[in-house]
């Protein structure tokens, strides 16, 4: 449906796009007792750390390889290979993710024949796992990082397997990094209604769900997904793929296991939320709880209740495609329309997003479209206010970063009540901005103001007042 | 309020319900009554008057439950949005004390706010247990030096149309005549200047704000609107207006009636929704002010809007025509919302007749032709069944149906006093184009309409069983 169009300019003016090694190690930390390992410079650490930090209010274990000077001409592998030792030493961490990143693959690192070398020279460090993921910066955006990742673990752990289908009851999940902590919460609380058992990869909900955790320092992630769980996946009766970016990890899957897949781009919107539950009450044998039944007929009062704001909304949105697709459906759903929708960079679900084009680009393209466009409001990560500011237009925030607010990194998008709250709040954005399209006050001309001046008023007191 | 005061004002001689067979207002029938008492109608009517302190006198359900909750719009003072009240206590009530707490009430009330003048509103509870409020008005006043008007309109005397017209009786009795509007400026066309009222304009949504710029190119200028967007001086010099226009309203009739009988300012009834009704409203007063250079120019202005709004409807007639509304509201707007429409190129399959006169029905088949189906009763049941009956796309009313009609799944479009949009005057009829549009063509009908993809139990249609599935 739409026309993609890439950014013409040499300039990015207000970057969109988060790096992929960032997304990679958000992969990472959905696994349990993990630790992301960036092979770089100390700053690639450093600065995804503190925009994960922000982002989530939470401790984040990333480290480093601490490449410098030599390293970054001479080859960065004993860094590697110094930094794993030091890792698997002190921390003993079930899973390390080693993921390159601009600095070391200009190098030319060769990951896969340090981790060899690494396993060859400390056998003593078989028990934890270490996974390699390419992750230049120059090569797409986190939620690509992120997706590599996936693949990568399921290259790396998921066993080649003859067996789908042995246990009946469990379902795989694969959640793409356009979901929340919240929303991998609601799709495991899905599954498990139908009685169905959920191997969710990455499993952001038991790590960084903003938990207390009862240890008082972790230097790995503290929940998620064991690696354990990645052997058994090729028993699983279906795979669930949330997210179109997570398409080649999930052809990876299906070919390693054979384990059948449903693919869903979006989780947000009466539609698909029916589709899905269908599913899982067949493969299930379950009818549809009423529970769910329930929360279904309330996002139809909703969508009743919303579409009076919704139905004209000019909505512009900015961010992943695979976020982009699902927000632009859901307005696009309800009878709004999408004048401006730019993404990270390009992916085959942008032609699909309903709106005339979609611009690879950056939030001065955002501004830009979303000002043409009229848009009535913005929907973008928190980098997105000051844009929003200058557009005289509100902001719902989705995406990374959000700085700015609490419990963002936490809200529920999907399902049929993550969807509900997404339209009322659309439609609060749409009434709080409501006085900025009203009528605006007209002051005449032939006008009236107050008469002072005592020849043409009563002296005060003036003879009003109750008749007696 | 005296028993014989209320019925004397029950009695409006200018009201077509004043007929042989009932005079005035109908009375509510208890266990089936919708709308407010007569103090809602009070408050409503004045409360627009945007710089006076509205001072409630009572417990807090009347100030409470109900402030801050209508669409009317300042442009300028907002101290009418401020929700001002005695919020009288058991107390208060047993000890007698309510009377010296409103007196403190409207210390502070001028104190804090300085404002022009105090509206008093009496309701049930004083009324009761028998405050003079009027005199604690009057004490007020001689104390503070600020006008403190009292509003007495228990709910219990009525309905919220008397309480409207009680609203309007305070305003003639106690406020209108107090003060004289400056002599006007030049007007930029050369000709002459007119002073004029409109009674019964809320200015709803800034809708007024559509109107006034014609207003002020025919060189009329407003001394005040009863009540949009007011001031208090405004209403004092009502008295020196050469026409006024009763807008959309019965209710306050009685203002009219007595500004011409006092003063002798002419007065005619109108509407500002649709083209049609606009463009009448515009000669009505070209006609009243008896100005052959008004009545040209007026006829001017008319040809220029009329053109450039059918113009600009002219993409949304295509495609609202044919569509088939159910009206139901009330009194003046069952008929001049038909004209609206109908300038639409939609057609009206029913409309609501609850308060209308004869007259209005009258002009009711003029519109819609002999057959017209009117309705009078208007309990959601029936007025659900109508809509079945006519085939009606789409439901215009007023909010109180608003959740009747999307629990139906029917498209709705709200009309009356808490709706956010601005549907007057040429400008407005855009507005209520789009709105109708943006219901009438949502894309979620099916997907409300339609049913889950399970039976009642649960199960998908069609589904094949588990072990199948295996």
């Amino acid at each position: 449906m739409a026309q993609v169009t890439q950014r013409a300019r040499p300039l990015s003016v207000g970057p969109l796009k988060a790096s992929p090694p960032l997304g990679a190690a958000l992969a990472l930390l959905g696994m349990d007792r993990s630790i992301p390992l960036l092979h770089g410079a100390q700053g690639c650490t450093a600065f995804a750390k503190v925009f994960l930090v922000q982002h989530f209010r939470e401790p984040i274990p990333l480290q480093t390889t601490a490449m410098d000077q030599v390293s970054a001409v001479m080859g960065g592998d004993d860094h590697l290979q110094e930094a794993l030792v030091t890792l698997c030493g002190k921390n003993r961490p079930a899973l390390i993710g080693v993921l390159t990143t601009a600095l070391s693959e200009t190098e030319g690192a060769d990951v896969q024949r340090v981790i060899r070398r690494f396993r060859a020279d400390h056998p003593e460090f078989e028990d934890v796992a270490v996974v390699p993921v390419s992750t230049p910066d120059f090569s797409g955006d986190a939620e690509t990082g992120f997706a590599r990742a996936v693949t990568a673990l399921i290259d790396t752990l998921v066993p080649a397997t003859d067996c789908a289908g042995a246990s009946p009851r469990q379902v795989n999940v694969l959640a793409g990094q356009h979901l929340t902590p919240g929303d991998v919460e609601a799709l495991r609380d899905l599954i498990a209604a139908f009685g169905l058992d959920p191997v969710i990869l990455p499993d952001l909900s038991g790590s960084l769900d903003g938990h207390l955790a009862p240890a008082r320092l972790s230097a790995t992630s503290t929940g998620g997904t064991p690696v354990e769980d990645l052997c058994r996946m090729g028993e699983a009766a279906l795979t669930l793929v949330a997210g179109a970016a997570l398409a080649p990890a999930a052809d990876r899957l299906q070919a390693l296991t054979g384990v059948p897949d449903l693919r869903l781009d979006t989780l947000m919107g009466l539609a698909a939320v029916d589709e899905l539950l269908v599913a899982l009450s067949r493969l299930s044998g379950r009818p549809v709880p009423p529970r769910l039944r329930r929360e279904r007929t309330r996002l139809q009062d909703a969508m009743l209740d919303s579409h009076f704001m919704l139905g004209a909304q000019r909505v512009a949105v900015a961010g992943e495609p695979d976020r982009v697709y699902a927000l632009a459906r859901l307005v696009y759903e309800m009878g709004g329309e999408v004048v401006a929708a730019v993404a990270t960079r390009n992916a085959p679900i942008l032609e699909r997003v309903p709106a005339a084009q979609v611009r690879v680009g950056d939030l001065e393209d955002l501004e830009q479209l979303a000002r043409q466009g009229r848009a009535g409001c913005l929907i973008t990560n928190a980098h997105g206010v000051e844009t929003a500011r200058r557009l005289g237009i509100p902001l719902l925030r989705a995406g990374y970063p959000q700085h700015d607010r609490l419990g963002g990194f936490q809200r529920t998008w999907i399902g049929y009540a993550g969807t509900r709250q997404t339209l009322f709040d659309l439609a609060n954005l749409q009434l709080e901005s409501a006085g900025h399209h009203g009528v605006a006050p007209y002051h005449p001309l032939h006008d009236h103001p107050p008469v002072e001046a005592p020849e043409h008023g009563p002296a005060t007191p003036p003879a009003t007042g109750c008749p007696a | 309020m005296k028993a014989g005061e209320i019925k004397a004002l029950m009695d409006e001689p200018a009201c077509g319900h004043n007929t042989a067979a009932k005079s005035g207002c109908a009375r509510p029938k208890p266990g089936a009554a919708a709308g407010g008492c007569a103090f809602d109608g009070a408050q409503i009517a004045l409360l627009p008057v945007a710089d006076v302190a509205h001072v409630v006198h009572g417990p807090i359900a009347c100030a409470g439950n109900s402030w801050d909750n209508r669409g009317t719009r300042s442009s300028g003072p907002d101290l009418f949005r401020r929700g001002l009240t005695t919020d009288l206590t058991e107390q208060d009530v047993i000890m007698g004390r309510s009377e010296k707490r409103l007196l403190h009430a409207i210390r502070q009330a001028i104190e804090t706010f300085d404002p022009p003048a105090v509206f008093v509103y009496n309701t049930c509870v004083p009324a009761l247990v028998g405050d003079d409020v009027g005199a604690v008005c009057r004490a007020a006043q001689d104390r503070f030096g600020v006008p403190v008007v009292c509003v007495d309109a228990a709910g219990f005397y009525g309905s919220k149309n008397l309480g409207n017209r009680i609203a309007g009786e305070a305003m003639v009795e106690q406020v209108v005549g107090t003060g004289e509007p400056p002599p006007p400026r030049q007007a930029g066309h050369g000709g002459r200047v007119h002073d004029i009222n409109l009674i019964g304009e809320y200015n709803i949504a800034g809708e007024f704000w559509h109107v006034l710029p014609l207003l002020d190119e025919l060189g009329l200028r407003v001394l005040c609107t009863l009540s949009g967007d007011a001031r208090f001086h405004q209403v004092r010099t009502m008295h020196r207006a050469r026409a006024s226009m009763v807008v959309c309203s019965k209710a306050m009739l009685n203002v009219a009636r007595k500004l011409e009988e006092r003063y002798g300012v002419p007065w005619f009834e109108g509407s500002f929704y649709g083209i049609t009704d606009m463009s009448a409203a515009l000669r009505g007063f070209a006609r009243l002010l008896r100005d052959p250079d008004l009545t040209q120019r007026t006829e001017a202005l008319i040809r220029r809007e009329e053109d450039r709004i059918r113009a600009l409807l002219a993409p949304w007639r295509q495609r609202l025509a044919g569509r088939r509304v159910l009206l139901y509201t009330g009194g003046v707007k069952s008929w001049s919302v038909v004209s609206a429409l109908q300038d639409l190129g939609m057609e009206v399959v029913a409309t609501g007749t609850r308060k209308s006169t004869e007259a209005d029905k009258a002009r009711i088949r003029d519109l819609m032709g002999e057959d017209a189906r009117m309705i009078e009763e208007g309990n959601p049941r029936a007025l659900l069944e109508v809509f079945e009956q006519t085939r009606a796309d789409v439901l215009i009313a007023g909010g109180r149906n608003l959740y009747t009609a999307l629990k139906a799944r029917i498209p709705f479009l709200d009309i009356n006093q808490e709706r956010e949009h601005a549907y007057a005057g040429y400008e407005g009829m855009l507005e209520l184009a789009r709105q109708l549009a943006l219901t009438l063509e949502s894309p979620i009908w099916p997907w409300v309409r339609g049913e889950a993809p399970w039976d009642e139990q649960g199960w998908p249609h069609t589904a094949p069983s588990a072990a199948e599935v295996r």
